[in-house]
Order: C-alpha cells, then structure tokens, then sequence
C-alpha cells in the first residue's frame, strides 16, 4: 500500500521496466503524429491520444506516486491547450482572413531548409494539450484520488480525513 | 450500403437499450457506450457505399472517392461520447462512495409525496370507519 | 460583422480557457467571467441591430462554403433569443459571485463554456453544428448540477446525465438519417431538398427530431428528469438552468420544424402543448417547496411555447417566440427570488417560512413582479405573451388549446398564490432552521444577490415596457421563419 499502486497489489517488475522503456517512444510518436497530422494520419486529437496512453501506462506501472504531468496541474493543461486553439480561431479574424481560415506558412529559413506549416497546426496543438489534459484529469479522479480513498478505507489510521479535499 | 454494418448498429442499439433500462448504475453506462457506438456505425452507414480513401489529389474522380463528411461526424460524436463517458464513470464513482450502493435511486420528494397521499387516504378511511361505528362525528380525535 | 457571429460562441470559450488557466485565483475568475459575458452582450446586441436592419447574416467558419463547411446563420428569432440569454446568463453571473456559488474552480470554466454552447446552439446553420453546441451546452450543465457532488446532487444529476445523454444519442441517429436520405445537413440546403422526400419519411424525421428535442425541452411525457433534477442544484445553476436550457431546446424544435415545415404535424403539437401545460401546473400544485414548483411551472410554460409553433400560423409563432423571449428572464428571476428566500431564511419549504414580506419587502416585490407576469397579469409581458398566444389560437380557431391555455394560466396563478400565502404572507407553521428568518426582524439579503435579481426584475419589466417593438420584431422574426427564402439565401448565395 505505502507505493500507492493501483488496486493494492504488489509491483510487478516485468511491467515497471516495460514501462520506462517504452514510455518516452510512445511520447515521441505521440509528438510526430502531432505534426504529421496536416497531410498525413495523425493529428493533434490522435497524438494526444497516444500521449494520453503513455500516461496511462505509467499510472498503471507507478501508482498515484507517478504524477501526469509534473509541476502542470491538469487544469492549466487544459486551460492553455483551449486557448491556444481558440485564439488560433480569433487571430485568422483579427489577420483579415475568415474565422479559424487556414493559412500557410511555406518559406526558405537559413539552415533549415524549406520550412512548411498551416494554421492548422497551432490548431491541433491545442488540441493535443488539451487531450493530454483531459486523460491527466482522468487518471487524476479516478485513479489516483479512487486510490487515495481507498488506501483510507482500508488503513484509517495512517491518512485518515484526506478524502474531504477533492 | 453494408448490410453487415447496418445489423451490427441495430445489434448494439438493441443491447444498448436493453443495458440502459437496468437499474444498476454501471450497466447503465455500459449502455450508454454500445448506443454511442451504434450511432457511430449508424453514420458511416448513412454515408453510402464504401470508397477510396478521401485523400483527392486533383487528377482523383470525385465519385471514386468514399464521402468523407459523415467520418468527421462520427469522430465528433466519438469524442463527445468519450468525455461524457469519463465523467459519467467520475459520478458513478462518487454516487458508490457516497452510498456503497450502485443503484439509481428514486427521487425522495416524489417518494414523500407520495407517501402524503397515501396517509391522507388512510386518514380518510379511518374518520369514515369511525364514522360509522360510532355514529357520531369526531371533534377530539387527533 | 462577420467577426461578430463566430465571436460570440468564441469569445466564452476563450474565457473559459483563462478561467482554467486562473483556477487558482477566484478573482481573476470572476473578472474574466464577468468581463467575458458583458461582451457577450455588447456583440449579442450589435448582432440583433444588425439582423434587424440588414435580414439575416451568415457566415462560413474557414470559408468552407455551405452546405459543406460550418456556418453561423443569425437571423431575427436566433438574434433576439441570443440577446436576452446573454442578458440573463450575465445577470445570473453576478448573483452566483455574490452568492459564493464559485466555490469550485470548475465553476468559471463550465458556466463560459455553457454561455458558448447557447450563443452557438442559437447560430448553427446545420443540424450537427446544434448538435456539438448543444453538446458543448449539456456537458457544462452535467459539470454545474453536480459541482457540489452532494449525494442528492449525485443522485439527480445521474438522471440528469444520463436522460440527456440517450436524447442526444437519438439526436445523432437522426442526423444519421437526414444525411442519409438528403445528402445534406444544412438547414438552409434542407428546407430545398425536404420537400421531395417521400411523405412518410418525412413524417418519420419530423417526429423524431421533435421527440429527441423534446427531451430538452421538457414537454409531455419526456419532462421526468426537470423537476427531479433542477431543484438540487445550487440556485444560480437551476436559474440559468431554467431560464435557458429549456428554451433552447424549444427554439431547436422550432427552428427544425419551420425548416421542414410539417404543417401535418401541428394538431399532434397542440396536443401535446395542451398535456404539457396542465400537466406541469398541476404537478406545481402538489409540490410544497419553493424551487420545486417552480421547476414545474418551467414544463408548464414550454406547452404555450409550443402551442404557438403548433398553430403554424405567423401570429402563432411569434406569439411563441415573444413567450421564449420572456420567459428567458422572466423564469430565470423567479428562481433568483427563491434562491434570496433561501439564502436568507436557510430554506424552501413553504411550511416552514411566513411573513416575508415584513421581514424582507425588497424580495417580495421581486418576486412578485415576474409572479403575476407569469400568471398572465395585465400590464406585465406575460400577459402580452398569453395574450397574443391566445389571439392567434382564437384567429386560426383552435378553441380546444385556446381553453386549456386559458384554465392552465388561472391554475399558474393559483400555484404562485401559493408559494406567495406560504412564503410572504402568515406565519410559519414550523420554526424555520434560521432563528432570525420568523418575521420579527428585519432580513438582509446578501446585495450583490438582490441588486443581480433586481436587475433580471428590470430587464422583464423592460420588455413589458418594449413590449410593442419587440413583439413587431418577434412577428417579422416569424414571418422570416415560416417563410425562409431570405435565410436561405443568406446561406447558401454568396
């Protein structure tokens, strides 16, 4: 109980290391999907999903010990991704254009060769934090603060009067 | 369109319905997934014959190509269906911590209601009982 | 002007997100909040200026042109509704922030995102647009009714969630079978391409979308989950509650049905008005608590709403768009009376409070002007709502509903006599939980709570004053309805 894994049970060495080795691949695969999204499969819902995966899996390795996103509570994840995405919209309006009208950016930069990207993009970047915030505050409620209860209901003495703060 | 596609839908409609007229909490839910579901098949059904890949280059005929508007649909609905879902499973969570009980309860007013009716026809039957084996009306009774 | 109509569903949302960004910090909250909604209802008044001048206004969202991109349609009817539920999501702003109600973090956020969702649900141009705001608006709700996570809260807001979500299940099965049998889900290309559907498909997607709007809207039989759920939650949630989502839903059903325009329709319509009407007041009358009648007075009052679209006549659904219109704040600040007897006196229950109008006179006038107005009180805007409802019924000789209107307007008035002998008039019949609240002493109710309902007190009594303007404006929003060439070509010409 003192690790917090989820459902109390023991640790299971095979799925830790599983986990650290695949965690940070299936975040960089979450971040290409993210910017392959505009003309190939993929996209800032899909990649956040992917990333939301690794979260998960964490979670299920580390217990609520494993915060999701460290030093970012959940809500300012989300918070930032909406707005990001929103003012996506409103800038296309102030810039003269539609609302949430695509643009593309399509120049010559110095030593990076031709670089390509739309409107889209910031668009789906808000998206993906946004998913990532969603499956965060999942993760957060009904695992790590079920957890949480339930390691008072069963050990009342150690961290009894925890559950009134959520 | 597909046949398959098209059983399939009414096949989760059917268990869906059937799931969200129990009366525990996570059936319910259940249910409300397999409806979502079925709609989400339901749309890709009302979007017609299969296709090629909605990816046109300008030389790709218009008709060869699937209609890719009711797949954008049915990613919308999925995705309100997932986070309606997720706080649908919050509440359930609560509602069984709060009452360690996983049924959907009545309403207490509507009980309370209910229950006044009831007393005021008992009390109603018991004056006219008395009435008549007393043959006097009651004035201290209460 | 084009800036304008994405602007208001935007420009919550963008304050929803600095909400959950300040979640830490109520004052800024509060601030973004308030600064968001007063905007909300600066564009909302622009919009209706415009409509009004120019006829209605659409705009393609990435000019994507319709009807395969999303658009924002205003015309008349959308641009009236939008302006008062702005005013009056902004009143009950006010009156949640003084009455604390903002407690939680998540109760910015939702209630932005909630504004967003009405402002969108009035403006979509096709029907899965309405079906994500609608979505958008419902999620925010299911967030608001259970914010206290109370069991009760729980308990309801589960029949709540879950009645709602089944309805908006059968919502994207209908748009299923539009975009199967049309091809289209624009409203605008919709009205064209209805009418050479078979007749009994078209009976079949009037019916259904009337049944799954119905859902919302609370009309016989559908109403269940109303007065179960709204009177748990806190006060200023039930007020934007039963001022707004409701409504919503009505103008859902009418917009929907004056595009498809099932005239076949209208004697099953009246029916079901004539049910919901004297269903619904004569549940207030059994119940014996504040928000719990009052919750059954909302149910009651959709049955005019749709009696009037049931006529399909102009004067009928101006008469309903004029009762929308009024009912909007009116309702709204019913809920806000009850919420400042509560507050005050530490409950609702009609036994157990008495002689208010001694102890606190100014809630008492607050909630009496919306009360007879509500009842049909000559010179307020319900009785210019029932009576112009009453009007069109008697011109298209509907003299069955035009009865039943009448006797469920006298039995309304019975019902607020009640709430009205039971919480301002007497004495208590059991001590009420607060020592101070027995009549003796003078109550003070919090300011920032009663200078909010008094302001939603003015805005009704301003549109009994107005009444004459904007029931013109509400009839040529009907005309413009009915008759829809001018909104399709705002659509689907440029």
């Amino acid at each position: 109980m003192t690790d917090g894994r989820p459902f109390g049970g023991d640790r299971s060495p095979v799925l830790d290391e599983s986990v650290r080795l695949v965690f940070h691949t299936v975040l960089v695969l979450s971040v290409y999907l993210l910017f392959a999204g505009h003309n190939a499969p993929g996209g800032g819902f899909s990649g956040g999903l992917v990333a939301g995966a690794a979260i998960v899996l964490r979670y299920l390795a580390g217990g609520r010990a494993a915060g999701a996103v460290p030093g970012v509570g959940h809500e300012v994840l989300l918070g930032v991704g909406m707005l990001i995405s929103t003012l996506t919209g409103v800038a296309a309006l102030v810039g003269g254009t539609g609302f949430l009208e695509a643009w593309v950016f399509d120049r010559e930069v110095a030593v990076l060769g031709t670089v390509k990207f739309t409107g889209t993009l910031p668009f789906d970047i808000g998206v993906y934090l946004v998913v990532i915030g969603l499956i965060a505050a999942i993760v957060d409620s009904l695992g790590r603060e079920a957890d949480t209860t339930e390691a008072d209901a069963l050990d009342p003495d150690g961290v009894a009067g925890r559950e009134g703060t959520a | 369109m597909s046949l398959a596609l098209a059983v399939c839908a009414a096949t989760l409609f059917g268990c869906g319905t059937y799931l969200l007229l129990q009366r525990t909490l996570t059936r319910v839910i259940l249910g409300i997934a397999l409806l979502g579901h079925g709609t989400v098949l339901l749309l890709q059904v009302a979007g017609g014959r299969a296709g090629a890949p909605p990816l046109m280059s300008p030389d790709t005929p218009g008709s060869a190509v699937v209609d890719p508007l009711p797949h954008a649909l049915a990613l919308t609905a999925i995705v309100i269906t997932f986070g309606v879902t997720a706080f649908l499973l919050a509440l359930a969570y609560r509602s069984w911590s709060l009452t360690q009980d996983d049924e959907v309860r009545d309403d207490l007013e509507d009980r309370l209601v209910a229950r006044r009716i009831d007393a005021e026809i008992e009390r109603s039957q018991a004056a006219a009982e008395r009435e008549r084996s007393d043959g006097r009306p009651e004035g201290d009774g209460s | 002007m084009t800036a304008l109509l994405p602007l208001s569903v935007v420009l919550p949302l963008v304050g929803a997100a600095l909400c959950l960004v300040f979640s830490r910090v109520r004052a800024l909250q509060r601030t973004v909040t308030l600064v968001t909604l007063a905007a909300g209802v600066g564009m909302a008044a622009m919009v209706l200026a415009r409509v009004d001048a120019e006829g209605p206004t659409a705009v393609q969202v990435g000019e994507w042109a319709a009807p395969v991109g999303i658009t924002l349609v205003a015309d008349l009817m959308a641009a009236l509704f939008l302006l008062f539920a702005m005013l009056t999501i902004l009143g009950v702003a006010v009156y949640a922030i003084g009455q604390g109600a903002d407690g939680r973090s998540v109760f910015h956020p939702a209630y932005l995102v909630l504004a967003a969702g009405v402002a969108g649900s009035f403006l979509a141009g096709d029907l899965f647009n309405l079906f994500v705001c609608f979505e958008m608006m419902l999620i925010a709700s299911y967030v608001l009714i259970t914010i206290g996570a109370t069991e009760a809260q729980v308990r309801s807001g589960m029949t709540y969630v879950v009645i709602n979500l089944t309805a908006s299940t059968l919502f994207v099965t209908v748009v299923a079978f539009v975009y199967a049998a049309t091809g289209t889900l624009n409203l605008a290309d919709l009205s064209g391409r209805f009418a050479s559907l078979p007749q009994a498909l078209q009976l079949a997607i009037g019916l259904s979308l009337f049944v799954m709007f119905g859902v919302k809207a609370a009309i016989f039989p559908l109403f269940g989950w109303l007065p179960d759920s709204y009177p748990n939650a806190p006060t200023a949630v039930t007020a934007v509650f039963a001022g707004l989502l409701t409504k919503v839903g009505v103008y859902a059903i009418i917009r929907t049905q004056t595009v498809l325009g099932l005239d076949e329709l209208g004697t099953f319509i009246l029916v079901v008005a004539g049910i919901t009407m004297v269903v619904g007041v004569v549940g207030a009358i059994a119940q014996g608590e504040v928000k719990r009648i009052l919750s059954f007075h909302i149910i009651s009052q959709i049955g005019y709403m749709i009696m009037g679209l049931g006529l399909f006549t102009v004067a009928g659904v101006a008469g309903a768009i004029f009762y929308v219109i009024h009912q909007i704040p009116g309702k709204t600040v019913l809920f806000l009376a009850g919420g400042l007897v509560e507050e005050t006196t530490g409950t609702g229950e009609l036994h157990r409070l008495g002689g208010l109008i001694r102890s606190a006179p100014v809630i008492a006038v607050a909630f009496l002007i919306p009360a007879l107005s509500l009842g049909g009180i000559p010179p307020l805007a319900g009785f210019v709502a029932k009576l112009s409802l009453v009007q069109a019924g008697l011109s298209a000789e509907a003299w069955v509903i035009v009865a039943v209107a009448l006797v469920a307007s006298i039995l309304t008035m019975v019902s607020m006599t009640k709430i009205w002998s039971g919480v301002f008039w007497g004495d208590p019949d059991e001590a009420p939980p607060l020592p101070a609240a027995l009549g003796a002493t003078r109550l003070r109710p919090p300011a920032l709570m009663t200078a909010a309902t008094l302001a939603t007190v003015g805005i009704t009594l301003a549109i009994a004053v107005f009444a004459g303007p904007i029931f013109d404006m509400a009839t040529r929003a009907a005309e413009s309805a009915l008759d829809n060439t001018a909104y399709v070509e705002a659509v689907m010409g440029s």
